[in-house]
């Protein structure tokens, strides 16, 4: 399969296909630290993470809209506070839910997986009837459009690299917010002794709604981000799910390690075999490999020893 | 604790002979042969809810992945019906005559090997049994022997579901595709399209589905059934005892893996067609929801909860599309929140007390003491 192209063209194939796979790999990262922090941390599952995206991508798409109507002037600039509104708006619902569904569920982890699932039809539904069946799009700022060409074969798309660019200081702030903040410390003591956080004096149903909204809220800038490199319809975020729970599961649940290199190794796997074949394919080889590797290891890549 | 030695207690008779009298005499005497044929097509759900009951409500193991045995049950059973509705006379006008008209439009000239077996009944039959029943043992022995469980497991059978589609509409030469296998006709000569054969079919389906019920019901009654129950409430405890956890998970997942494939095979004989959409992950979660609905312990309420929510679906999707998701995602939260054990748990927290009073102040007697422990509520 390699036969027909010389050393230097396999080169940049590697290269842009390599970046194809980092756009990738920037939404499950983001979709899938979200999705990490609420099943890795609650043991919740939340199947309707992927609507939750699409509110933030609706926002988004709200949010130029309005730009382009009365601040034509401040239009390249509508994209950051898009994402902040994407981020309250998420989590705000994240919260709402979590009050309203989750916190009766939290015994009972295979029955919030329905519970989430039907959240996520009516969502859908609610999309399809606020928003209309068909795909949005957003206007993107003049700056982010065209290509960064870095040698002769090999050009990197400009807002590919913004949303990469976005996703790391993301992961940066969550790790900090997570592993540094009093508030993270509180998260990761209700986790490992829930009984004993409460001992001590930390509200854990405070902890536990503000965890998922945190989650559902980074779910939201996922969203945001997705807008910049695609459309918006109602069932998008249904498309990704099942991706990012194996990223989770892969990477080891509660590990945020190990969710980024799981999201990094299934992006690069998938996007450079899709050069080589079709992409129905590459995807099933793909989720094949991580379904097997699974079952070798069913504690995913970085796996956190605690005692049970 | 008393070990019923009946087959069924009172209640699960009564159960039983409103069931088989709805089934058997009512629907097909009050229904035209369309309405009868959508019900056919209902309890081919029914098969699949049957063995979510054994698996998750006995077992305690969800399975998100159900629709990948359904259709491998209803694909063995298309590919065997494609092939006779092929045969060379008829396929005159093809490029390759003699193969199903789509892999001709997909430039395949000879049959796949995998293809060749399924010209014979008797293996058509045979597959529709064992390659859902291996798939499930190989997928059992690989999660369960390492002790993954729970939502782990929920998650990779939903990957499975989700590989599953995307190999079935990627490889559309060997599959038929996003359309599926379309224009069956006949089973060994016999036209299986007309009103009658329609009926003769829905007849049979009956019959198998009670086959299905007899085996749940047996297989709950045994002392299997108890360790099942057992294992879901207290695994560590089962282990510790001497049983190995492992295999008996792995029975039960086989067991509901092989019911719904005979529900998928007997979908391809009623419907007359097999496509992906019965395959993925959306359909797959349905089907637990026709067991959540019915009652997850209940085999009768899981006949029941196929019918009525597929039921609803028909007509309310005809008429309303847009309330119908709504109405699904709210049965979702619903039977989660409110109604853990389903139509079942409401029949016996409601309607069966007050039977039972009626009946206990006409005669006075003492009642008998079957109880199982099956019938309590699932303690997840």
């Amino acid at each position: 399969m390699f036969g027909e192209y010389s050393i230097g063209d396999l080169g940049s194939i590697f290269v842009m296909q390599g970046f194809a796979g980092l756009i990738l790999f920037s939404v499950y990262v983001l979709m899938a630290l979200g999705l990490a922090i609420i099943f890795g941390q609650m043991g919740v599952i939340n199947m309707a993470h992927g609507e939750f995206m699409i509110l933030g991508a609706y926002v988004t798409w709200m949010t130029s809209n309005l730009f382009q109507s009365f601040l034509p002037s401040l239009f390249s600039g509508y994209f950051f506070l898009a994402m902040m509104l994407a981020f309250l708006a998420s989590g705000a619902l994240g919260m709402l839910v979590e009050w309203v569904l989750i916190r009766h569920l939290y015994k009972r982890p295979l029955d919030t997986l329905l519970a989430t699932w039907g959240l996520s039809l009516m969502l859908q539904q609610a999309y399809r009837s606020i928003f209309g069946p068909r795909e949005v799009g957003v206007e993107l700022p003049q700056w982010m459009l065209g290509s960064l060409k870095v040698t002769d074969s090999i050009e990197v798309p400009i807002n590919g690299v913004f949303v990469m660019g976005l996703t790391v200081l993301i992961t940066i702030v969550v790790a900090y917010v997570l592993y540094k903040s009093r508030w993270g410390r509180q998260v990761r003591a209700v986790v490992q002794n829930r009984i004993m956080a409460g001992a001590v004096g930390i509200n854990t149903e405070k902890v536990d709604r503000f965890t998922f909204g945190l989650g559902c809220g980074i779910a939201g800038i996922a969203g945001s981000a997705f807008t910049m490199i695609g459309s918006t319809g109602p069932t998008s975020g249904q498309l990704y799910i099942v991706d990012t729970f194996l990223v989770v599961v892969f990477g080891g649940a509660a590990s945020l390690l190990g969710t980024i290199a799981s999201a990094f190794s299934i992006s690069q796997t998938q996007s450079t075999l899709e050069f080589f074949m079709s992409g129905s394919m590459a995807k099933v080889l793909t989720l094949l490999a991580v379904v097997g590797i699974l079952m070798l290891r069913p504690q995913g890549l970085f796996a956190l020893k605690v005692r049970k | 604790m008393i070990i019923n030695s009946r087959f069924f207690n009172r209640s699960e008779l009564i159960g039983f002979i409103a069931l088989a009298a709805i089934l058997f005499v009512i629907l097909p005497l009050s229904l035209d042969v369309f309405r009868l044929n959508l019900v056919a097509k209902y309890l081919t759900y029914a098969f699949v809810a049957i063995g979510l009951v054994l698996c998750w409500g006995y077992g305690g193991i969800l399975s998100l992945g159900q629709g990948v045995f359904f259709g491998l049950g209803g694909y063995c059973m298309a590919m065997f019906l494609k092939l006779e509705a092929s045969s060379v006379e008829n396929t005159k006008i093809q490029s390759t005559p003699g193969i199903p008209d789509f892999m001709d439009w997909n430039q395949v000239t000879a049959l796949p090997f995998f293809w060749q077996p399924f010209h014979s009944l008797t293996f058509t039959i045979a597959a529709i049994i064992l390659v859902p029943g291996l798939f499930a043992l190989i997928i059992g022995t690989a999660m369960f022997k390492r002790r993954v469980g729970g939502t782990y497991f929920a998650i990779i059978t939903q990957a499975i579901a989700a590989i599953m589609t995307i190999l079935i509409v990627g490889q559309q030469g060997y599959t038929g595709g996003i359309n599926g296998m379309t224009d069956l006709r006949t089973l060994k000569g016999w036209d299986i399209r007309p009103d009658h054969a329609k009926v003769i079919l829905y007849f049979v389906e009956v019959v198998l589905l009670f086959a299905c019920i007899g085996i749940a019901q047996f297989i709950r009654l045994t002392k299997l059934g108890r360790i099942l129950v057992a294992m879901r409430e207290q695994e560590d405890r089962v282990r510790f005892s001497g049983y190995s956890v492992a295999n008996f998970k792995i029975f039960a997942f086989c067991m509901a893996a092989i019911f719904a494939a005979i529900g998928g095979a007997m979908f391809a004989l009623n419907v007359g067609f097999m496509s992906p959409s019965f395959v993925g992950i959306v359909p797959s979660i349905e089907m637990v929801i026709y067991t959540a609905v019915g009652g997850r312990m209940s085999i009768f309420g899981a006949v029941w909860g196929s019918i009525l929510v597929n039921f609803a679906k028909t007509s309310l999707s005809e008429s309303f599309p847009q309330l119908w998701l709504f109405g699904l995602g709210a049965l979702f939260i619903a039977v989660v929140l409110a109604f853990p054990n389903g139509l079942s748990g409401i029949w016996q927290d409601h309607v069966q007390p007050r039977i039972d009073r009626l009946l206990a102040s006409r005669k006075s007697k003492p009642k008998d003491g079957w109880n199982s422990v099956a019938d309590g509520a699932p303690a997840e």
